[in-house]
């Protein structure tokens, strides 16, 4: 039961029956060859391919060709070897199989050494067809759960060594032009006067401040994912958390002669945490400032329905190919061509965006042009 | 005296700037190109002694399709590949094996960060 199975068809188990008695064989594998379990809870539909074996010895038989089934359903008193003997050999060689005692045989004892061995549950004989779908059930619930949590160990791993891999190689070019700067000035190469490398060693800062801020951002990112940052929901106004955005990439803004232009309402009252809609203000117009052209200009609008409202930044700035806007929400990904060499950012911005879009229920997109411009929209749940 | 001309070409332009210096500390004459589109340009119109061509620029690999062509047009010109993608990352490059050397244009590969002393030895090696 290893691979994932699509939804909507049917996975078939295998469950083998060992028991002495033929005829208790021939009705548990007609009650089990027809049936298919299915969850309230969980998409999968489970069939069975049903085979019986006599006795214990024929059952390990095929043991030991390295056969084995998804489900064991093992009756105890047997001519030959009994179940608990069986039980024994399978744990001794540490053979994990999903196994129900199916016997007659009841005692308290049996019953804990059985446990002990690793049985999952058990059937006491006579059964009714209900009975033993009963405990099959339970049986194949938890084979499914336990495939879950696998699979998403194995996930969780995959994901990590992705994650760590790309911040290691995203780190490593910052690195290697701090040390070329570096080696440079040891060298001495552009002569002995400190002023001759006033220029690089600028560069360096810079440089130093994309590292700062791709670990920044990586820390926003992982706790979004995570659900480790605590969060500070609230009943607030989100009219002055845009303006106090505006206010900080103003000088920015300045800088490029950027004419900005609003469009909100006087005031737009949402359940939200305050910095998680910052951070989704301040995104959208660094965006907007950074990619611009100088003496371009910025519309933001915000409008508001009963349940929900729209954030939209539009600017006329490089815009971005149909190819672009493809790649634009993967993380780290950044537009690279001859208008934007000189643009510094750590690619997470949008992947962070749209996380805490997400967490309100919300979507974001673009429309652009390349040369022309691009339109942000951003639509969040107001949470009323 | 004649001086060698080598051109560099690479999409980071702290790479540009850094090797921009060294080349010059090592007595060379460059010219730079910051696109695989911005040296064909160039070489339309001039030839360098050497160039030094970045593997991945601009998302793609056009570092490598330029050594290429590089080769195909003007095959006495040596070209050094530089990359930042090695080992780690699961990809490695070098001609080390013939395979290799068959399908990868160029006359050397040199791993970022690239050191000034194995530049410079490289250099003299495949320009005389």
């Amino acid at each position: 039961m290893d691979s994932p199975v699509k939804e909507g068809t049917i996975e078939t188990l295998t469950l083998w029956i060992v028991d002495d008695e033929p005829g208790l064989c021939l009705g548990a594998a007609k009650s089990l060859n027809e049936y298919v379990v299915t969850f309230s809870d969980l998409p999968e539909r489970v069939g069975f391919s049903v085979t019986s074996f006599h006795t214990g010895e024929a059952f390990l038989e095929q043991v030991d060709l390295g056969v084995l089934p998804d489900i064991l359903l093992l009756d105890h008193r047997m001519p030959g070897i009994s179940g608990l003997e069986i039980l024994e050999i399978l744990s001794a060689r540490n053979i994990k199989l999903m196994t129900i005692m199916i016997t007659a045989y009841g005692t308290f004892e049996y019953a804990v050494q059985a446990t002990k061995l690793g049985a999952f549950d058990f059937v006491p004989k006579p059964f009714t067809p209900r009975e033993l779908r009963y405990s099959i059930e339970k049986a194949v619930r938890d084979l499914i759960l336990t495939r879950k949590a696998r699979q998403l160990e194995t996930e969780k791993k995959k994901v990590r060594f992705e994650m760590i891999s790309v911040v290691s190689h995203e780190l490593k070019s910052p690195i290697n032009a701090i040390e070329g700067y570096l080696d440079i000035m040891k060298a001495q190469r552009l002569g002995a006067g400190i002023s001759e490398y006033a220029a690089m060693v600028d560069r360096c800062m810079v440089r130093i401040n994309g590292m700062r801020k791709l670990i920044v951002d990586l820390m926003d990112l992982t706790r979004l994912e995570s659900g480790q940052k605590v969060r500070h929901v609230q009943e607030l106004d989100l009219v002055p958390i845009v303006k106090q955005s505006l206010e900080s990439i103003g000088p920015d803004a300045a800088v490029k002669q950027l004419a900005i232009t609003l469009d909100m309402p006087e005031a737009v009252m949402m359940t939200a945490d305050p910095t998680e809609l910052t951070m989704v203000c301040n995104n959208l117009l660094t965006n907007a400032v950074k990619y611009n052209i100088p003496e371009g200009s910025i519309f933001l609008t915000i409008q508001p329905t009963e349940t929900r409202v729209m954030i939209q930044v539009r600017d006329t700035g490089i815009g971005l190919s149909d190819d672009d806007q493809k790649r634009l929400f993967q993380e780290f990904s950044r537009i690279k061509n001859e208008q934007t060499r000189d643009i510094e950012g750590s690619g997470l911005g949008l992947s962070i965006l749209k996380k805490i879009a997400d967490l309100y229920h919300g979507q974001v997109s673009v429309k652009s042009e390349f040369g022309q411009g691009s339109t942000f929209t951003v639509t969040l749940s107001r949470g009323n | 005296m004649n001086q060698k001309l080598v051109l560099l070409v690479d999409d980071d332009k702290d790479f540009i700037e850094q090797q921009s210096i060294n080349l010059t500390a090592m007595g060379y004459q460059v010219a730079t190109a910051y696109s695989a589109a911005e040296a064909q340009d160039w070489l339309a119109r001039q030839q360098p002694d050497l160039a030094i061509v970045d593997l991945m620029m601009e998302n793609t690999d056009s570092g490598f399709v330029l050594s290429y062509h590089i080769k195909k047009q003007h095959p006495e010109i040596p070209v050094i590949l530089v990359t930042a993608v090695t080992r780690e990352t699961g990809m490695s490059f070098d001609l080390i094996n013939s395979e290799e050397k068959q399908w990868i244009k160029a006359d050397a590969v040199l791993p970022k960060p690239i050191r000034f002393e194995q530049l410079a030895s490289e250099i003299r090696r495949l320009v005389n």
